[in-house]
C-alpha cells in the first residue's frame, strides 16, 4: 500500500511539472460515475510508456529492413520476445488510459464511438501503406529480371489481377509482408469497446476471460483467414492477450500487481528466465551451438510461435516489463532528459510514426536494391531511418504544442488529441 | 551502451572472420553446413553396394533455364562421383514450379515407391512462402512426410529456400526456414541452409544477388556451387570422407 501511495504522490508530482499544457488541465480526478469501479489509477501520463513504446517502433522499423546487420541490435535476437510484444501491450494500457477515462465520464456510447473512428484512422493509414507497397512491388516486377530468381518473382503475379487484390486488401486479407501489425490493432480496437466496458466493472473477469480465449486458441486453432491462403500472421484471437492485460495494468491491475513485481522472487525468477532465453537465442545466432540444446528441450520448447503469441513469448516479456519496472521509477529523472526526448516523441506519437517507419523499411530495401546492399549502406538507412523517425517525432509534438496552446473548448481537446495521437 | 558496444564487438568479430576468406571462391563455413545429423542409409549403400540412389525433388528453384545440366542438381551429381569414383551414382530430378511441400507429398510417395532411393533431398519452402501457406501447417506436412520417409528407410536432406534480397520484402521466409529446422531437429534428418549460405555469399561478397542482371553466368555460378556444397553435405554426414572433410570444400 506504501509504495502505491508512494506512486501516486511521485504521480502527482510529475504531472505538475508536465510541460504539455493539454494534459494539465486533466490533472484533477476524474468524477467517479461507476459505483463499482475500482480505485482509479494516476491520471497523468507515463513518460516509461512513451519512451519504450518510441523504442520499440525504432526496434521494429530495424527489424523490418530485409539483411540489416543493424538489427543485431534488437531485442528479438536476445530472446524470445521482440518489439512487436512491447507496442501491443503500451497500445493496450494507452487505450485504456484514454477511452477508460472517456468511458468513465461520458458512457459506453461516446467512449465506443471514439475508439471506432481510431480504428477507422488505423485502416485509411493501412491502406495508403498498401498503396506505397503496392509501387514499389510493381517497380521491381519490371525490373527485375534475373534468372537465379524466376522462381521468387512469380510472388508479383499477383499484380496481374488487381481487383482481386486490391479487394482482398482493403478486407485485411491480402498483407504483404511486415503490415501485419496494423490489421491486428485494427480488429483488438473494434472488440475494445466491450472488452472496456467489462473491464472498468469486473476487470479480473475481463482478464479470466481474455486468457480463456487465449487457451481455447490452443485447442480450437481460431484465426482470421488470409488471401491466397492461410491465416493471420498475428493472431487476434491469441495476441488480444497482451492488448488486454495492457488495459488491465492501466485501469488499476499495475498498482495491484505492484507487490508481485517489486518482490526479489520475482525479479530472480525474472532473470533466470531471460538467461535462459538468451542462451537459446544465441544457438540461433550461432548454429554451431544448436547441439548444445537437449533433445527434450527442443522438443519441449520448438516451434515458439509467433502467430499465436507463444507463450514462451509472453513469458519473456512478463519478465522483461518486471525488470524495467523494478530498475526504472516511473519519476526516473532520465525520463525528463534531453537525451531520451526523441524515443519519447516517437513513442507519443506511435501511429504516425509507426506507418512512417513502414515506409522507411520499403524505402530502405529499395535503396540497398538500387544503390548498394553492402553493410556501410545498411548502417547507413538505419541511422538515416531513426533520425527521420526522430524528426517526425519532434515535429509531431511541436505541432501538438502549438495545437494545445490555442483557447478551444477545454473540456474536448485533449482527450480527442490523445484519442487521435496517441493510442 | 555497454550492451551496444559488445554487440558490436561480436559484430566485427564476425563480419572479421568473413571478411578473411578469399571472396573468389564459394566456400561455405563448416558451421553453416555440416551439423549433427547422419545419412546411414546412403553409408551402407556406398560402402556394401558401391551404388548411390538419390532423388531430388523440389520446385522451381530446383531448375535453371538455360543451356541443360547447369543448376544444382547435376553440379551436385559431377561433385559426388569426382569424390566417389568408385560408386556408381544415380540422381533423379523431379522439379515442378509452383509446387508447395502438399504438393510435392504424393509425388514423393510414389517417387520412393518406384525408384527405392538411398537419399531423398527435399528442396522447399519458397513456394509455400509465397502463397502464406499456415507456417504451422506446413511444418507439419514436411515433419509427417519426412518420418514416413524415414520409416520407409530412406535417408533425408531437406533444402530451404534461397536468399533472395531483392523479392524479401515481398516474400516472408522466416517462418518456413524455422519450420524446417524444426522439422530437421525432430527428425533427426541433415538440413542443407541454402538460405544461410547464399545470405553468406552476399554478406561476404562472393556474388552480388541483388544484381537484376538477366545473365545467366552468375546463377549457373551460384548453382555450381550449391552443387558442390550439397556434396560436400552428403558426404561428410554419410562419414564417407577423410575426417578432414570437417573442414569446408
Amino acid at each position: 500500500m506504501n509504495s502505491v501511495r508512494q506512486q501516486l504522490a511521485t504521480a502527482e508530482s510529475a504531472a505538475v511539472t508536465e510541460v504539455r499544457p493539454a494534459g494539465a488541465a486533466e490533472q484533477k480526478p476524474p468524477p467517479r460515475r461507476l459505483e463499482s469501479v475500482p480505485p482509479i489509477p494516476p491520471s497523468q501520463r507515463d513518460l516509461r510508456l512513451d519512451l519504450f513504446r518510441g523504442l520499440a517502433l525504432w526496434l521494429i522499423f530495424l527489424d523490418h529492413i530485409p539483411t540489416n546487420i543493424v538489427s543485431w541490435v534488437t531485442i528479438r535476437n536476445y530472446g524470445f520476445s521482440d518489439a512487436t510484444e512491447i507496442f501491443i501491450f503500451i497500445s493496450g494500457y494507452t487505450a485504456a488510459f484514454v477511452y477508460g477515462k472517456s468511458m468513465r465520464e461520458r458512457g459506453f456510447l461516446v467512449s465506443g464511438a471514439r475508439i471506432f473512428r481510431r480504428a477507422w484512422q488505423i485502416y485509411v493509414a493501412h491502406v495508403f501503406l498498401f498503396a506505397i507497397y503496392l509501387a514499389e512491388i510493381a517497380y521491381v516486377a519490371s525490373s527485375f529480371e534475373n534468372p537465379l530468381y524466376a522462381e521468387e518473382m512469380g510472388v508479383v503475379d499477383f499484380l496481374k489481377q488487381p481487383d482481386v487484390t486490391i479487394v482482398q486488401a482493403l478486407l485485411l486479407k491480402f498483407r504483404p509482408v511486415n503490415m501485419d501489425v496494423l490489421p491486428l490493432y485494427i480488429v483488438l480496437l473494434l472488440l475494445f469497446p466491450f472488452a472496456l466496458w467489462l473491464l472498468l466493472r469486473r476487470p479480473t473477469l475481463a482478464v479470466a476471460l481474455s486468457v480463456a480465449v487465449y487457451a481455447a486458441n490452443w485447442e480450437f486453432d481460431w484465426n482470421l483467414p488470409a488471401y491466397p491462403s492461410g491465416t493471420w500472421y498475428f493472431n487476434p484471437f491469441a495476441w488480444q492477450l497482451l492488448f488486454v492485460f495492457g488495459a488491465w495494468c492501466a485501469l488499476g491491475g499495475a498498482q495491484r500487481l505492484a507487490g508481485i513485481m517489486q518482490s526479489r522472487i520475482t525479479l530472480a525468477l525474472a532473470i533466470a528466465y531471460l538467461v535462459f532465453a538468451f542462451l537459446i537465442a544465441m544457438t540461433w545466432n550461432i548454429p554451431s551451438l544448436g547441439p548444445f540444446v537437449p533433445d527434450w528441450l527442443a522438443s519441449l520448447i520448438y516451434p515458439i510461435d509467433k502467430t499465436n503469441l507463444d507463450v514462451l513469448r509472453f513469458a519473456h516479456f512478463l519478465a522483461l516489463s518486471a525488470i524495467v519496472v523494478s530498475f526504472i521509477p516511473l519519476d526516473w529523472p532520465a525520463l525528463r532528459s534531453p537525451i531520451l526526448r526523441p524515443a519519447i516523441w516517437c513513442g507519443q506519437h506511435s501511429l504516425e510514426i509507426f506507418c512512417l517507419g513502414v515506409f522507411l523499411a520499403f524505402a530502405a530495401h529499395f535503396a540497398m536494391s538500387e544503390i548498394s546492399g553492402g553493410v556501410p549502406m545498411q548502417i547507413t538507412v538505419s541511422i538515416l531511418g531513426v533520425a527521420i523517425m526522430i524528426a517526425a517525432g519532434g515535429l509531431l509534438s511541436w505541432y501538438k504544442g502549438i495545437e494545445g496552446r490555442n483557447p478551444g473548448p477545454r473540456t474536448k481537446t485533449p482527450d480527442a488529441d490523445m484519442a487521435g495521437g496517441e493510442v | 551502451m555497454k550492451a551496444l558496444a559488445s554487440a558490436l564487438f561480436v559484430l566485427l568479430l564476425l563480419t572479421g572472420g568473413a571478411e578473411a576468406q578469399r571472396p573468389d571462391r564459394c566456400d561455405v563455413p563448416g558451421y553453416l553446413l555440416f551439423g549433427e545429423h547422419e545419412l546411414g542409409h546412403v553409408n551402407m549403400a556406398v560402402k556394401d553396394r558401391q551404388r548411390l540412389e538419390i532423388v531430388i525433388i523440389g520446385s522451381g528453384s530446383s531448375t535453371l533455364a538455360g543451356p541443360e545440366g547447369k543448376a544444382y542438381p547435376r553440379q551436385m551429381e559431377a561433385a559426388l562421383k569426382a569424390r566417389l569414383p568408385d560408386v556408381t551414382v544415380n540422381v533423379t530430378v523431379h522439379a515442378a514450379p509452383r509446387h508447395t511441400a502438399a504438393d510435392m507429398v504424393d509425388e514423393l510417395k510414389k517417387v520412393v515407391r518406384e525408384q527405392r532411393p538411398d537419399l531423398v533431398i527435399w528442396q522447399t519452402g519458397t513456394v509455400d512462402a509465397m502463397r502464406a501457406v499456415e507456417p504451422d501447417e506446413f511444418g507439419a506436412i514436411l515433419n509427417r512426410a519426412v518420418e514416413k520417409l524415414r520409416a520407409a528407410g530412406t535417408d533425408v536432406i531437406l533444402m530451404n529456400m534461397q536468399y533472395s534480397p531483392r523479392t524479401e520484402t515481398m516474400i516472408a521466409v522466416g517462418p518456413y526456414a524455422e519450420n524446417m529446422r524444426w522439422v530437421s531437429q525432430q527428425r533427426n534428418v541433415p538440413l542443407f541452409d541454402r538460405l544461410g549460405i547464399m545470405r553468406h555469399w552476399s554478406d561476404t561478397g562472393v556474388f552480388d544477388l541483388y544484381s537484376p542482371t538477366k545473365a545467366f553466368a552468375v546463377a549457373q555460378k551460384v548453382h555450381e556451387c550449391i552443387g558442390r556444397a550439397l556434396a560436400s553435405l552428403i558426404i561428410d554426414a554419410a562419414q564417407l570422407g577423410p575426417m578432414t572433410a570437417k573442414v569446408a570444400q
